[in-house]
């Protein structure tokens, strides 16, 4: 029962707003304490999941490219081409992402796209851009770039179990084979698409209601 | 063999780069955070597990000290080079599109696990040429560009990899079993509703607290999914399967713990509340955990 003690710490240390690093760091000393390990087994524990997770910041190497694009004017450009489209809104954007994130995933390409790959330079800039066209206040920016990146998020939570190969088919598989129940990874896989047309159906519908929001106040402001 | 070796080599490089531009401008914290991310990318190999220990802890010192700084504010950038400035944005997800499916081709040169990392690593490779020379940006310039992306993300930057190697602490711990016992314990014997809904909340609240719906699912499957609603209810396994993982899922959207996901996007888009994003996907997460537990309750009732 005490193992538990690092997750309080987890939540308290957040709650708390100490810096997050060292809240992790805390957490993982604390459970392994509770464990009855020694420090030094902690440390190196801790070190080789660090070391075999590197795949996971390697992703920063596209900065400098979406930076200096950024610096030669990408997000303007992204603005003009949007102004140029009559009928495009924040939310038909958006959708169409979401099933551009949705189909990719689906066919295994998880990380053709993703918040540094595509939202921040492409559909971040595109989505508020048709916002204030639709005439959305100055302070819808902030929301329409967090439904920009929780689309993509979406897309890609709710697409990628379709696909048979993905990790998590792989881990249900083996967590299965451990109890003697033998799963073909597509018997799985299909299981994934109510809840994916759901999640299409669902977070459609807000981004239907987020252009009926942003036309509103547009309306209002003139 | 192409792996994950050509992938670190990269991410390595730019982060030296960013260490020494960092140095250049007398940003001492900020240069030795980066320094220590090129000594783990680079020679994390060769370090073993306790070095690679000793790594986090002063990555997590530099942080904890506050002394890391923020890009400065550049004012922001005219339209100047028309639809061309979207050649190199496009040609990263286009060659990691037509790379991952090209190199499954070659499973001896590219190792087929790897594929989508390795073409985004060439990708970005290429865009980086195509900034040279078709917007002929000197060498160096989208370094510091990239290292004013980098300075304004921080040390969030390693908040998904911290946590994951939490998660490898907490299964050492047994932190899954515990948690799996207690939800275990509080299902009113012969409910499908009740083993239902134990079960799938479980999922979304373990996956909140672990920020992980892999981390989860072992548990939850141990705790309620066999023992309950597979061998006691009789449900097909596949569903129990694939819609528990599906309702962690749903969990993974509302937690602060799946920074990568959550957290990382709002430092890069730079908004002001970093809960920003975890906000605007509670609306989709809730909705749809109830029909993951709808769908899973009616499968097996």
């Amino acid at each position: 029962m005490w193992v538990l003690a690092g997750i309080v710490v987890i939540a308290g240390g957040f709650l708390l707003r100490f810096n997050p690093l060292l809240v992790i760091i805390v957490s993982a000393l604390v459970t392994g304490f509770a464990a009855g390990l020694d420090p030094v087994r902690i440390v190196a524990t801790f070190g080789h999941a660090f070391n075999e997770t590197r795949y996971v910041t390697a992703i920063y190497m596209v900065l400098p490219v979406i930076g200096l694009l950024e610096r030669r004017g990408l997000q303007a450009r992204a603005r003009t081409l949007v102004a140029g489209f009559r009928g495009a809104t924040a939310g038909r954007l958006l959708t169409g992402y979401l099933l551009f994130r949705q189909v990719t995933a689906a066919l295994g390409l998880t990380s053709v796209a993703g918040p540094a790959q595509t939202v921040r330079p492409l559909v971040a800039p595109m989505a508020e851009a048709a916002a204030e066209r639709q005439g959305g206040a100055p302070e819808d920016a902030e929301r329409v770039k967090a439904m920009a990146a929780a689309t993509d998020t979406v897309g890609l939570f709710f697409g990628e179990d379709i696909f048979l190969a993905v990790g998590s088919i792989l881990l249900m598989k083996g967590v299965l084979e451990g109890y003697g129940i033998m799963l073909e990874p597509f018997q799985l896989s299909i299981w994934a698409i109510p809840t994916a047309i759901a999640a299409f159906v669902i977070h459609g519908s807000r981004l239907w209601w987020l252009d009926r929001r942003l036309s509103r106040e547009g309306r209002g402001a003139r | 063999m192409i792996g994950l070796n050509l992938v670190y080599a990269v991410a390595g490089i730019a982060f030296a780069i960013f260490a020494l531009l960092s140095v250049r401008d007398r940003r001492f914290a900020n240069a030795a955070f980066y320094a220590l991310i090129t000594v783990s990318f680079l020679f994390g190999d060769m370090l073993g597990d306790v070095a690679n220990g000793v790594l986090v802890l002063a990555l997590v010192g530099i942080a904890a000290s506050g002394q890391m700084r923020r890009a400065e504010a550049v004012a922001p950038a005219e339209d100047r080079h028309g639809a061309k400035v979207f050649v190199p944005a496009l040609v990263i997800p286009a060659v990691a599109l037509l790379g991952t499916l090209a190199f499954k081709h070659v499973p001896a040169l590219v190792d087929p696990k790897q594929a989508t990392l390795v073409a985004l690593t060439l990708g970005t490779v290429i865009a980086l040429v195509l900034c040279g020379t078709l917007l002929r940006a000197r060498a160096a310039e989208p370094f510091v560009a990239g290292r004013g992306l980098i300075d304004d993300i921080g040390w969030v930057a390693v908040m998904p990899q911290m946590l994951a190697s939490l998660g490898a602490v907490f299964a050492l711990a047994g932190v899954g079993e515990v948690v799996g016992e207690l939800i275990g314990a509080v299902i009113p014997a012969g409910s499908v509703i009740g083993g239902v809904l134990a079960y799938a909340l479980g999922m979304a609240l373990f996956t909140i607290v672990m920020g992980n719906a892999f981390a989860a699912f072992p548990v939850m499957a141990a705790a309620v999914g066999v023992p309950i609603l597979i061998r006691q209810m009789g449900a097909d396994p596949a569903v129990v399967a694939a819609v528990g993982m599906l309702a962690g899922f749903c969990g993974t959207l509302m937690t602060p713990m799946a920074a990568n996901f959550n957290l990382l996007p709002a430092a890069l888009l730079g908004l002001k509340d970093k809960y920003a994003v975890i906000r605007a996907q509670v609306p989709t997460a809730l909705p749809l955990l109830a029909f993951n537990i709808l769908l899973l309750y009616g499968m097996i009732a």
